[in-house]
C-alpha cells in the first residue's frame, strides 16, 4: 500500500514523515518518535489511555490514523511540563491520583483539556469530563480530588 | 498495526471525492472522525481497500439558518454542535443530545454526518433526525437527492446510502417557538450508548391539549422507530399524568424487532422503553408553551 507523506508539529517540534496509511496516531508517536509516554489500552476509543491534544482539544489517538494528523499541532503528555512538572501533574502527585500509572497521561491530559474549558468545575463535572478514561488501581475518588486541586493550582497561578 | 492495509487519499472538494467512489465502488469507505470506522479497522471488522479522507473537503463543515430551517454539513464536529449558539437556541434538542454522545475527547473528532450514515440503533442523532422531520442531503458523481429521515435508517447499521454516495448535510426544521422537547435515556455511565432512549418533540395548543407528537426511540429495535400509534393517540388530548402514561405504553408496542444483547435483553430494553417515553413527555410537557 502507497505510504502518504505526513507533515504536523509534536510538542512544538515540525515532524515530517512517511508512513503506512494503517498506522495509527497513537503507533506513530510511540514506534516512530519514541514518545511512548501515550499508553495504548483497548485500541478501540473507550480506554482514554491514549488521550492526546490535536490543536487544543483531547482526542483518542488510537482513533485516529497517522496521516489525518496532516497539519496538526499535537500535544503529548511529554510535551505538558517545560520546568519540572505541570501543575496538573503535581496535583495528581500530591493527592494520590496514580498508582501504576498507565492510564495517568490520558487522564492528566483530559484533565488538563477540561480545566482549560472549564476552570472552576463542579465535582459533578469532573465526574462527566473524566467518564471516557478507565482507571484500573487508584480508584477513581482520588483522581476528582486531585483534578479539583490542580484547578486551584492553576487558578493560584492566574 | 492493528487494521488491514488500505489505500488512502485527501480529496480537496466534494466533486473529486465523489469522482474517487464512482470509481472505487463499495471497495472505498468515507472517513469521517474515525469514532467508528477506526475500531471497526482495528478489530478488522471492517476491510476497506481505500479510505477517502472527507475532513479536507472545504464547505462540509459549515452550519448555516435558512429560513425556518438550520442545516449542518455532513463534517460538523459533534463538539460543534454542542456549542454552537445558533444550534442551542434554535434546536436545543440537538445540543442537548449531544452531551450524550459518546464523551467529549469522541466528540472533538466525531461528526454528525458520520453518526447519522452510520446508523449505530443505539447512537441519539438518528434519533433526533427522526423526531424532528430532518432531511439528509445526499450526493452522489451523478446526481442529488434528498432523504427524509423517515426513509434513512433501514436496518442495524444500515442507511439509504448507496455505494458512491455521500451523505452531505443534514437539514433540520426549527421547531415553532413554545414547542416542548426532551431527549432521555438509560445507559450504565455518562457517555455510554444507550439501553433504552427516547427524544420527543411536542407542540400544545391555546387550550391546553397536545397539537402535534412526535416520539422517537433508540437504543431498543433494530433502527430508531417513530411510535407513531402513540402520537395519534396524545394528539388532541390534554397532556396529563394518564394521557402521558397511555401513550408510553402504547410507543412499547411500536418495538417490533427488539435489540437483545450482554448490555441489555429484549425484556428490559422495552421495559425502559416505557420509562423512558414517560420522562421525555414529562420533561417536554413542562417546557411546552403556547
Ligand atoms: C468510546 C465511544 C463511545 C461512543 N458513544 C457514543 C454514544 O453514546 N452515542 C453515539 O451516538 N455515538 C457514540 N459513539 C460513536 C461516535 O458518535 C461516532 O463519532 C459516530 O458514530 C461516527 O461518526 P464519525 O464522524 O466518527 O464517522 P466515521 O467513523 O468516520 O464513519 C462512520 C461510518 O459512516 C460512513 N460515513 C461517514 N461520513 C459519511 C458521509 N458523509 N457520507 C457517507 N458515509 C459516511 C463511514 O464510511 C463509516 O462507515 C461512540 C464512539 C466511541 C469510540
Ligand atoms: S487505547 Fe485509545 S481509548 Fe483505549
Ligand atoms: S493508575 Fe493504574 S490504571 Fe490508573
Amino acid at each position: 500500500m502507497a505510504r502518504v507523506s505526513i507533515g504536523l508539529t509534536v510538542n512544538g517540534q515540525a515532524v515530517s514523515a512517511e508512513v503506512e496509511p494503517r498506522m495509527t496516531l497513537a503507533d506513530f508517536l510511540r514506534d516512530e518518535l519514541g514518545l511512548t509516554g501515550t499508553k495504548l489500552g483497548c485500541e478501540h476509543g473507550v480506554c482514554g489511555a491514549c488521550t492526546v491534544l490535536i490543536d487544543g482539544a483531547a482526542v483518542r489517538s488510537c482513533l485516529m490514523l497517522a496521516v489525518q494528523a496532516e497539519g496538526a499541532d499535537v500535544l503529548t503528555i511529554e510535551g505538558l511540563s517545560h520546568n519540572g512538572l505541570h501543575p496538573v501533574q503535581e496535583a495528581y502527585w500530591e493527592h494520590h491520583g496514580l498508582q501504576c500509572g498507565f492510564c495517568t497521561p490520558g487522564m492528566v491530559l483530559t484533565a488538563y483539556a477540561f480545566l482549560q474549558e472549564r476552570p472552576d468545575p463542579s465535582d459533578e463535572e469532573i465526574r462527566e469530563a473524566l467518564a471516557g478514561n478507565l482507571c484500573r488501581c487508584t480508584g477513581y475518588q482520588n483522581i476528582v480530588v486531585a483534578v479539583r486541586a490542580a484547578a486551584e493550582k492553576l487558578a493560584g497561578a492566574r | 498495526m492493528k487494521p488491514p492495509p488500505f489505500d488512502y487519499i485527501r480529496p480537496r472538494g466534494l466533486d473529486e471525492a465523489l469522482a474517487i467512489l464512482a470509481t472505487h465502488g463499495p471497495d472505498a469507505r468515507p472517513l469521517a472522525g474515525g469514532q467508528s470506522l477506526i475500531p471497526l479497522l482495528n478489530l478488522r471488522l471492517a476491510r476497506p481497500s481505500l479510505l477517502v479522507d472527507l475532513a479536507f473537503i472545504p464547505g462540509l463543515a459549515d452550519v448555516q439558518a435558512e429560513n425556518g430551517t438550520v442545516v449542518l454539513g455532513a463534517m460538523v464536529r459533534q463538539r460543534t454542535v454542542e456549542r454552537d449558539a445558533l444550534i442551542a437556541q434554535r434546536v436545543p434538542l440537538l445540543a442537548e443530545a449531544t452531551r450524550l454522545v459518546g464523551h467529549p475527547p469522541i466528540r472533538n473528532r466525531g461528526t454528525i454526518g458520520g453518526s447519522l450514515a452510520h446508523a449505530d440503533p443505539s447512537a441519539e442523532y438518528p434519533a433526533i433526525a427522526l423526531a424532528l422531520d430532518a432531511e439528509l442531503v445526499v450526493r452522489s458523481a451523478s446526481r442529488e437527492r434528498v432523504v427524509p429521515a423517515r426513509d434513512f435508517f433501514v436496518d442495524l447499521f444500515t442507511t439509504a446510502l448507496a455505494p458512491g454516495e455521500l451523505l452531505t448535510a443534514v437539514r433540520i426544521p426549527v421547531p415553532p417557538p413554545g414547542a416542548g422537547w426532551a431527549i432521555q435515556e438509560i445507559a450504565r455511565r455518562h457517555g455510554d450508548f444507550a439501553l433504552a432512549g427516547a427524544a420527543v418533540l411536542l407542540r400544545q395548543a391555546g387550550d391546553g391539549t397536545c397539537e402535534h407528537a412526535a416520539i422517537a426511540l433508540f437504543g431498543v429495535a433494530t433502527r430508531p422507530l417513530r411510535a407513531t400509534a402513540a402520537e395519534h393517540a396524545l394528539t388532541g388530548q390534554p397532556l396529563t399524568a394518564e394521557s402521558i402514561r397511555e401513550a408510553a405504553a402504547l410507543a412499547v408496542e411500536a418495538i417490533d424487532e427488539p435489540l437483545s444483547d450482554v448490555h441489555g435483553s429484549a425484556a428490559y430494553r422495552q421495559r425502559m422503553a416505557g420509562a423512558v417515553v414517560r420522562r421525555a413527555l414529562e420533561e417536554a410537557s413542562r417546557r411546552a408553551g403556547t
